[in-house]
């Protein structure tokens, strides 16, 4: 793969960080900029610290912990680990994010502490959301985690490129979930398996920032390492010269709204095809779909209607900024006039740690990033990954349902 | 480092939260995650597996979340080595990271119950049972040195750091 005399964003990014001509399929030592761990990963990660003779991080100013898998703690063990975590914290002077503060990827993308062109390892597989932001981010474990912390370095296969262009108008009715639902079903769920999945094309820039940072969120759905959105504004961006293992073109204007159907991300199929299908629980929230703009989507179609009858519909915003946002906006009151219940921010109900787990046999519209068989909580539950606007739209009829197919619809 | 064992074999796409659910990886009790390991796939996988058994499967293992709580469950209930036709990358950095061996090859030939012997950091695996030899695809070199070492908690503590370039 190392024939072309240009490089991608990935090996521009690892080349400077490692201070090597890093080209895709050898292994570079690199400088890391920013660390991440949750309260899933961060207990485990300090006690391989520990292990490794860690005393001192590298530099405490360039990790984040984040309480935010199981928050509020939902039973005493957990409630424990939070004391593991902020205690390490403080004597180390690690910031941490407390329980409710938010998720830990939505916290990140509002810190400013992540800029472009930075290489960021986060202990969470969703990591690679902030390629919205042109940084480089990739998910990894807690002991890799922990070696970073002690050395502010990470062993990399510099990744294989794949470059997907967004061209065309999105219909209204269908939103930047729906383009990357669309793709996982066409490229499987390891489609990207270790890539680095840059995305293109002048779709892009009709795109909010919220939109981008819904795609780059689910490259980890297709396998990918990390993702680079290369709009108009980007500076880390590929050679023209660069090689690419594969260029995907997609045009979005054919994209309808999309599910993902039990039990697997890539089961992909257009609402309409099952439209009707009786639901009993919408969940509107994560690191993919709780930001501001999608809880505006959601409010839009419930305004001064009521979710159906039985429906329970829970909606959780990615972060306190985003919950005062949108009480400022009079989102809040919409939402809570049509039936929703609002749960603190955090990732409980997404990886079914608490706060919505499903009952036996229940389906459920959610508008986060995995369906696997279990994920919410319990295995014998049917999970439907959809955006905002069908999620809303499918709690207000209490089945499935395409937001288009709405009286009035003009949604998103 | 031989290791020999047994055949408990699985399909594709098996995501981390089937070997152990999001609900039980909050803790660092090894024991709370060894006996939920892959219960929403197998209720009688810890009842099959005994100590030094591979787990084989298809493409895309460990695809999902980043939790290190997978290949540790997997390890600490007694799994020896896991070979599969592909694996998703945090999942394969982690299992590493934590010494327990990981094999791509071609496991369309390798049978539930069938019995496999493979020497670490070596090129090929075994199948006693049919009397068979696969090739493997090979672990980068410094995949190979963290296994050595016995997972990247003792190779960071002996080389104070990444010392190696490979």
């Amino acid at each position: 793969m190392n024939g072309g005399t240009g490089k991608t964003a990935a090996e521009k990014v690892l080349s400077e960080k490692s201070g090597s001509d890093a080209r895709s399929d050898t292994i570079v030592i690199a400088s890391v900029d920013y660390l991440m761990a949750s309260d899933t990963t961060a207990p485990m990660a300090i006690e391989a610290f520990s292990a490794m003779g860690g005393e001192r991080v590298f530099d405490a100013s360039k990790i984040a912990f984040v309480i935010d898998h199981a928050s509020p703690p939902p039973n005493q063990t957990i409630a424990n680990l939070h004391i593991m975590m902020r205690s390490f914290a403080a004597r180390q002077g690690i910031r941490l994010y407390e329980a409710g503060e938010g998720i830990c990827h939505q916290l990140l993308l509002e810190s400013g502490a992540l800029s472009e062109g930075d290489l960021v390892l986060g202990a969470d597989s969703h990591t690679c959301t902030y390629g919205a932001l042109g940084v480089m981010a990739a998910g990894v474990g807690s002991t890799d985690l922990a070696a970073a912390m002690l050395t502010g370095r990470s062993w990399f296969k510099v990744p294989r490129t794949m470059k997907i262009i967004l061209e065309g108008i999105l219909p209204n009715v269908s939103s930047a979930k729906d383009i990357v639902l669309a793709l996982i079903g066409k490229l499987g769920c390891d489609g990207a398996t270790y890539r680095s999945v840059e995305f293109h094309g002048k779709t892009l820039d009709a795109l909010s920032f919220s939109d981008k940072a819904t795609i780059a969120n689910m490259v980890s759905e297709m396998g990918g390492k990390n993702c680079f959105i290369c709009d108009s504004s980007a500076s880390v961006v590929s050679d023209s010269n660069a090689v690419f293992e594969e260029v995907v073109v997609v045009d979005v204007s054919n994209i309808r709204p999309m599910l993902a159907c039990p039990h697997s991300v890539d089961n992909v199929l257009p609402v309409s095809e099952l439209a009707g299908k009786r639901i009993d629980q919408v969940f509107l929230g994560s690191c993919t779909n709780g930001r501001l703009e999608d809880l505006r989507v959601a409010a839009s179609i419930l305004r001064g209607r009521r979710v159906a009858p039985g429906i329970r519909f829970y909606v959780n915003p990615a972060s306190q900024k985003v919950f005062l946002q949108a009480l400022e906006e009079g989102i809040l009151q919409t939402l809570a006039e049509a039936g929703a219940v609002f749960l603190p921010p955090g990732c409980g109900p997404c990886v079914g740690t608490h706060n919505g787990i499903p009952g036996d046999g229940e389906v459920v519209v959610s508008t986060t990033n995995r369906n696997f068989r279990g994920r919410m909580g319990n295995n014998k539950a049917l999970i439907y990954l959809a955006s905002p606007a069908t999620a809303a739209a499918s709690a207000l009829m209490g089945e499935i349902t395409d937001p288009g197919t709405l009286e009035g619809a003009s949604c998103c | 480092m031989l290791l020999t064992g047994k055949v408990l074999k699985y399909g594709d796409n098996i995501n981390t939260d089937v070997i152990i659910p999001g609900k039980y990886t909050k803790t660092l009790d090894l024991n709370i995650l060894t006996t939920h390991v892959m219960e929403d796939l197998d209720p009688f996988f810890r009842r099959k597996l005994r100590p030094g058994d591979f787990v084989v499967a298809g493409r895309n293992f460990g695809c999902g979340s980043s939790r290190e709580q997978a290949p540790v469950a997997l390890k600490h209930a007694g799994v020896s080595c896991i070979a599969a036709i592909s694996f998703a990358r945090i999942f394969y950095r982690n299992a590493v990271n934590i010494g327990l061996p990981l094999i791509e090859c071609d496991t369309s030939l390798i049978d539930e119950g069938d019995i496999l012997e493979y020497s670490l950091g070596g090129s090929q695996l075994r199948n006693i049972t049919r009397n068979s030899i696969l090739t493997l695809i090979p672990l980068p070199q410094i995949m190979i040195e963290i296994l050595k070492e016995g997972g990247l908690v003792p190779f960071i503590r002996s080389r104070k750091g990444y010392t190696v370039q490979s």
